[in-house]
């Protein structure tokens, strides 16, 4: 049970990041806040790619003379790092239209809380 | 010679001409639009070719850069991304011919940036149709909705916050997809869809399959406006500008229905994913909700483009329900609602897109009788795509209902078959009551406005000819139904 909790220990700190990153979605009124959890939620599922990719007693994946290539458990595994690179421009992407679409909608409404819009567009 | 790079020129024309158009448009902007045009119509060519003469072949793999997968990233030109990518790429092509008007009237200044996103927005999704990847979906399933906030963003005052809404639901279920994407990656290894489908029997009733299966459906879901996940649509697509949402509202969430049945039926396969869960009914269950929701919702609504906006989280509904049912009526059912509706929704919501543009309004109290002469073209295409939506004979919207009635009795599923009924008689509630008001005189009136010297008043013949061959389309393709079904029949995936 011990190690149960703790040899995952990566996994859970993602979990406690994606549940953070739903309840800004879900429950923060207001806008900038909302996007905030966004890139938190996006976050986690990141880091919980990165850490696929991580091996106990692996070096980084560049080809070392002392550490043959033929036993794959000396390297770690490359390809989620990679992946990831491309999510996060992906996300800083998401996070650029986000805040072009904030701005205008200020320009519109001169708030940024969710209910004080939702009220002026009734 | 050129065959073997159908796949990827179908894909790379767009982001070519996503780059043309700023060029030119710097210079005139007036040149915006038929390039764009130009962009859809050589992909639909494209596809067109490749749809007549390899469909039946084995499917084209295109590597990119020579690498082999699982190495490599690459494209599938199978019968069923074909049919898909010539049913959007085709619809798409009307489309841009019809927005021109509308572009300048709403939103002069904006031309070049909207038409180089528009493009960009046809990459993404004909992207997400061929790719072999699952990663490489991810990609172009982002670029796709990036370029529709964006698009959405354009429009009334309200545009902006409701593409923020749409924006923030959409990257979570975009997130979600991608943590599910992790979790097949972590048993198999693999991010290629051909070669995980062959290693899924060796994971059936993992634990992580589970997840995965229910983070990407949620995923998808959310995309495709699936029942409990729809709530972005109806304001998006109300408050965007009319181009854009006859743009978006056809094929934005058939494309995610389409990776729907790739992941379900091609992917898992059915046997897998209602292993454990009875994945396949749960989600035919939410479509059946969705299906009553969102017609009820139609009926109460009194903007015409807000009530097509539900109507559309309904017809969804059929599409997926037909995935849900996993068996050969359901399967043709789906994808003839797929091209159905695509050419329905993209006809009406040119209809409200025209009378936007002549009215001012699209507000359905405000119809009245004068519009039969006003406009009769556009009332008359309203009407036939009103009528196949309804499903009467021998229009295309009776037959997917037809195959999909057919695949609820085959699956003994009499509770799908009363939903798919009584939805059609909702459909006709919402519909009729437009055509009511059209053709027949209010006698309940104040003023009587009289008939004569009422001239036709139609919009511009590129907005009329579109709206018309869409129209005149769906007679063909109820006609024509036997051959579509033939060559659906080509597509089935193992285990159907």
């Amino acid at each position: 049970m011990y190690d149960f909790l703790l040899g995952h220990y990566s996994y859970w700190l993602t979990i406690i990041l994606l549940c953070i990153g739903l309840y800004g979605i879900i429950f923060k009124k207001n806008l900038v806040k909302k996007t905030i959890g966004l890139t938190i939620l996006q976050a986690s599922v990141v880091l919980y790619w990165v850490s696929l990719g991580s091996k106990w007693g692996a070096t980084v994946p560049v080809l070392d003379p002392a550490y043959p290539a033929s036993d794959v458990a000396n390297y770690l595994n490359p390809l989620p790092h990679t992946l990831m690179l491309t999510a996060i421009v992906v996300g800083v992407a998401t996070l650029g239209v986000a805040f072009a679409l904030l701005i205008a909608t200020y320009n519109r409404y001169k708030t940024l809380d969710e209910d004080e819009i939702l009220e002026q567009i009734q | 010679m050129i065959e073997t790079h159908l796949p990827a020129l179908i894909a790379l024309n767009f982001l070519a001409f996503a780059v043309i158009i700023p060029l030119f448009g710097i210079w005139k902007s007036e040149l915006c639009q038929p390039l764009a045009t130009l962009g859809a119509g050589i992909s639909a060519g494209m596809s067109l070719y490749g749809f007549l003469y390899y469909l039946n072949d084995v499917p084209l793999r295109y590597f990119f850069g020579a690498w082999q997968p699982p190495v490599g990233i690459e494209f599938v030109y199978d019968g069923l991304s074909a049919f898909i990518i010539l049913v959007i790429n085709a619809i798409a092509f009307f489309v841009l011919i019809h927005s021109k008007p509308i572009a300048v009237r709403e939103f002069p200044n904006k031309l070049m940036a909207y038409y180089s996103v528009t493009m960009l927005l046809m990459l993404g999704f004909n992207g997400m149709v061929l790719t072999g990847d699952l990663f490489n979906l991810f990609v172009f399933l982002e670029i796709a909705s990036l370029s529709t906030y964006a698009l959405i963003a354009i429009g009334e005052k309200a545009a902006p916050f409701s593409a923020f809404r749409y924006l923030i639901i959409g990257t979570t279920g975009g997130t979600l997809y991608l943590l599910g994407v992790g979790f097949l990656y972590t048993i198999t290894g693999t991010l290629n869809i051909i070669d995980m489908t062959a290693m899924m029997p060796e994971f059936a009733g993992n634990s992580s399959v589970i997840t995965a299966v229910i983070l990407m459906v949620v995923g998808i879901g959310v995309k495709c406006a699936m029942f409990p996940m729809h709530g972005w649509l109806p304001d998006s697509y109300t408050f965007a500008a009319s181009s854009s949402s006859a743009l978006i509202a056809p094929i934005g969430t058939k494309v995610a229905v389409y990776v729907l049945i790739r992941v379900m039926l091609y992917l898992f396969g059915i046997e897998l994913l209602d292993l454990v869960i009875p994945i396949s009914y749960v989600v035919g269950l939410l479509a059946a909700i969705g299906i009553l929701y969102g017609s009820i919702m139609a009926i109460a609504q009194d903007e015409m483009k807000r009530m097509l906006a539900y109507s559309s989280i309904s017809q969804i509904g059929y599409i997926i329900m037909g995935i849900s049912l996993a068996n050969p009526y359901g399967f043709i059912g789906a994808l003839l609602h797929i091209l159905n509706h695509a050419v329905m929704k993209a006809c009406l919501f040119m209809v409200s897109a025209n009378l936007r543009m002549k009215e001012g309004h699209s507000d359905i109290s405000k119809f009245d009788h004068t519009y039969r002469k006003k406009y009769p073209w556009t009332m008359l295409s309203f009407s036939v795509a009103a009528i196949s939506m309804v499903g009467l004979p021998p229009l295309a919207g009776f037959f997917s209902k037809w195959y999909l009635a057919l695949g609820t009795i085959e699956a003994n599923n009499w509770l799908f078959l009363s939903v798919i009924l009584i939805s059609s008689l909702l459909n006709a509630v919402y519909f009729f009551r437009i055509l009511e008001k059209v053709y027949m005189k209010n006698p309940d009136a104040d003023e009587q406005v009289p008939d004569e010297g009422l001239v036709s008043d139609e919009v511009k013949p590129s907005m009329l000819y579109p709206m018309s061959i869409f129209a005149a389309g769906l007679f063909l393709i109820g006609i024509f139904n036997v051959a579509i079904v033939a060559v659906i029949m080509n597509m089935f995936p193992a285990g159907l």
